[in-house]
């Protein structure tokens, strides 16, 4: 097995009743790419998802994250491994600033009495953090201190990958990241993730927009009936063969 | 991505951020409004009273607000999680007659902790409800406040019971400058409102409420737990409404289930004029302080201006409709 796979499913089976939500479902996420996940609706990607995530503890079937397998019970077991999720609904508390959105869950306390006692907060070094996260990831904003509601859309899902990037320490997973957003606005969030895949971080993309996927993924898992029927590159399979195999129109084999 | 501006590098924001400054915060716009409101009317009623600014006036105005004030610092912390708390002077009202009830023993201090037990009690009720069974609370404190109506009559038997104890009526006392009482539960005020001012603003957990407030669903996805911090709010208002309790047995030294009718919403009242947004996630405590002064200072002054009082109401009344209404401006400014 190459080393440079990240994330790695074997054979997860998922039933609910008699409807077989994971049937056998392979996946694999490699070091340094944007993998894009691809189905129709009720193929079963969004199971396969909570289950890489924790959010669905599989029938059966095995997870290896870098080689060593995993068992997540729940959400956090996953977080706690390094993968961080982006959900369509833009998960920011626009009240808040970007700073409090990018360190919400995780603040930082001062040192000595005043953290331990007081309980009071490093704001000076959260605002260095999230400048210098924003930096990275090229975000344009004109201060740290903005309230996230002075943000466009495009902005503050940008705000939501670069918390999840900040924390994440072995993959990304994005879920519908784009779904809501306007096309300049969905442009930015695409170069969002291209720049969260060359900064190290392999990226999952979970998305409908099928010139979006054929713009930005190195590969594309097809999805459907519950498990991946294709491992396929945007360079040498079409949107329309895709979407045919997608759709059940034809059949895996016919792909180059 | 074509016009696309110079990108900021992590300096220029950093050293955007330094010209804010701690001032900007402690005056953020939402205190600022407010804080102007007081002004121009304490402004307005000096210049127009002979009477209005004085320092014992001013030390009454102060003293007229603490109960109502208090009550309003825990009202802030339900409101910021988009709650409402209608059960607030009634929860105060029960403890109080029950302070008053057990005190007769002469245990007094055993009678203030038994009210802030019944407080806690309380508390734990309508926090449990609101965040272990999501029960909307303007409901759950709709029928906790009528429980507690009637419970606090049936407990007196419809009777009141007179305060005689120093120590309960303590915080009407204070040190005199110059004529002037700074009483101690004008201290207690103040101090409750620094305190969560600082628990707020600086610890994570005010940083909890605030989001919680403003989008439970952002909040629960960074992995914060939501039940957990709105139980905690509905705890910490309970210990907020014991001191006003406290505070109320010192302004009028008579524990009377029939008293403070109106608290709950008075109470609302002053939070929402001091900037906190009733959609939850803006506001704070000190903008409630001034809002509870605000109404008080319109009272005594319109009183000092000889007006009839009823135009208190009328001015409170369109006071909140403002301030509403600057809420709203402020929540949909940009969501064009």
């Amino acid at each position: 097995m190459s080393t440079d796979v990240v994330l790695q499913a074997r054979g997860l089976t998922k039933h609910y009743g008699h409807v077989v939500a994971l049937d056998n479902c392979d996946f694999d996420l490699r070091a340094g790419e944007i993998l894009a996940v691809i189905g129709d609706n009720g193929a079963g990607k969004s199971t396969l998802i909570k289950a890489l995530t924790g959010a669905v503890i599989p029938d059966s079937g095995e997870i290896t994250l870098k080689g060593e397998p995993v068992h997540f019970r729940s959400a956090l077991d996953a977080r706690r491994a390094g993968i961080e999720t982006v959900y369509q609904e833009l998960g920011v508390a626009p009240a808040l600033d970007i700073t409090q959105n990018l360190y919400l869950g995780r603040e930082q306390r001062r040192k000595g009495l005043l953290g331990t006692v007081f309980r009071k907060l490093d704001k000076a070094a959260m605002r260095q953090g999230s400048a210098r996260q924003m930096a990275d990831l090229g975000i344009r904003v004109q201060s740290i201190r903005q309230k996230v509601d002075t943000l466009s859309g495009g902005q503050r899902q940008a705000v939501a990958v670069a918390r999840v990037a900040a924390w994440a320490t072995s993959v990304v997973i994005m879920d519908e990241p784009t779904a809501a957003l306007g096309v300049r606005e969905t442009n930015q969030v695409l170069r969002l993730i291209e720049r969260v895949r060359e900064n190290g971080l392999p990226v999952v993309l979970i998305s409908h927009n099928m010139p979006n996927v054929w713009e930005v993924a190195d590969r594309i898992h097809i999805h459907r009936l519950g498990r991946r029927i294709a491992l396929v590159e945007p360079g040498s399979t079409t949107m329309e063969e895709a979407v045919a195999v997608m759709t059940g129109a034809k059949q895996p084999e016919a792909l180059a | 991505m074509t016009s696309a501006p110079p990108r900021e590098t992590e300096a220029v924001l950093l050293q955007k951020e330094d010209r804010a400054g701690p001032w900007r915060t402690a005056l953020s716009s939402q205190t600022a409004g407010p804080l102007a409101a007081l002004v121009l009317a304490v402004v307005i009623f000096s210049a127009t009273t002979d009477s209005f600014l004085n320092p014992g006036n001013l030390s009454l105005i102060a003293q007229q607000s603490v109960v109502v004030g208090t009550l309003a610092l825990g009202q802030t912390l339900v409101i910021l999680t988009a709650g409402i708390d209608l059960s607030n002077g009634a929860i105060m009202v029960l403890a109080s007659v029950v302070i008053g009830n057990l005190a007769t023993d002469g245990n007094v201090f055993g009678a203030l902790l038994a009210g802030l037990a019944v407080c806690l009690v309380l508390g734990l009720l309508n926090g449990v409800l609101v965040s272990q069974f999501s029960l909307p609370p303007f409901i759950v404190t709709l029928g906790v406040l009528s429980v507690l109506t009637a419970a606090a009559r049936l407990y007196t038997d419809s009777q009141s019971y007179p305060i005689n104890s120093e120590f309960l009526t303590a915080l009407n006392g204070g040190p005199t400058f110059g004529g002037v009482t700074i009483t101690y539960g004008v201290m207690l005020w103040i101090g409750l409102t620094a305190i969560l001012g600082y628990a707020l603003t600086q610890t994570a957990w005010g940083v909890r409420v605030y989001a919680v407030g403003d989008n439970p669903r952002a909040a629960a996805l960074t992995g914060i737990k939501v039940k957990r911090v709105l139980l905690s709010v509905y705890l910490t208002a309970a210990v907020v409404y014991a001191f006003a309790a406290w505070q109320a047995l010192g302004r009028t030294p008579t524990a009377d289930p029939s008293g403070y009718s109106t608290a709950n919403l008075d109470s609302i009242t002053a939070v929402v004029i001091g900037g906190t947004s009733l959609f939850g996630g803006r506001g704070g405590v000190v903008g409630t302080l001034i809002g509870a002064l605000i109404v008080t200072v319109l009272a005594n002054g319109l009183t000092q201006a000889g007006i009839d009082s009823l135009y208190q109401q009328v001015a409170t009344g369109i006071l909140v409709v403002i301030a509403v209404a600057v809420d709203h401006f402020v929540r949909t400014r940009q969501t064009r």
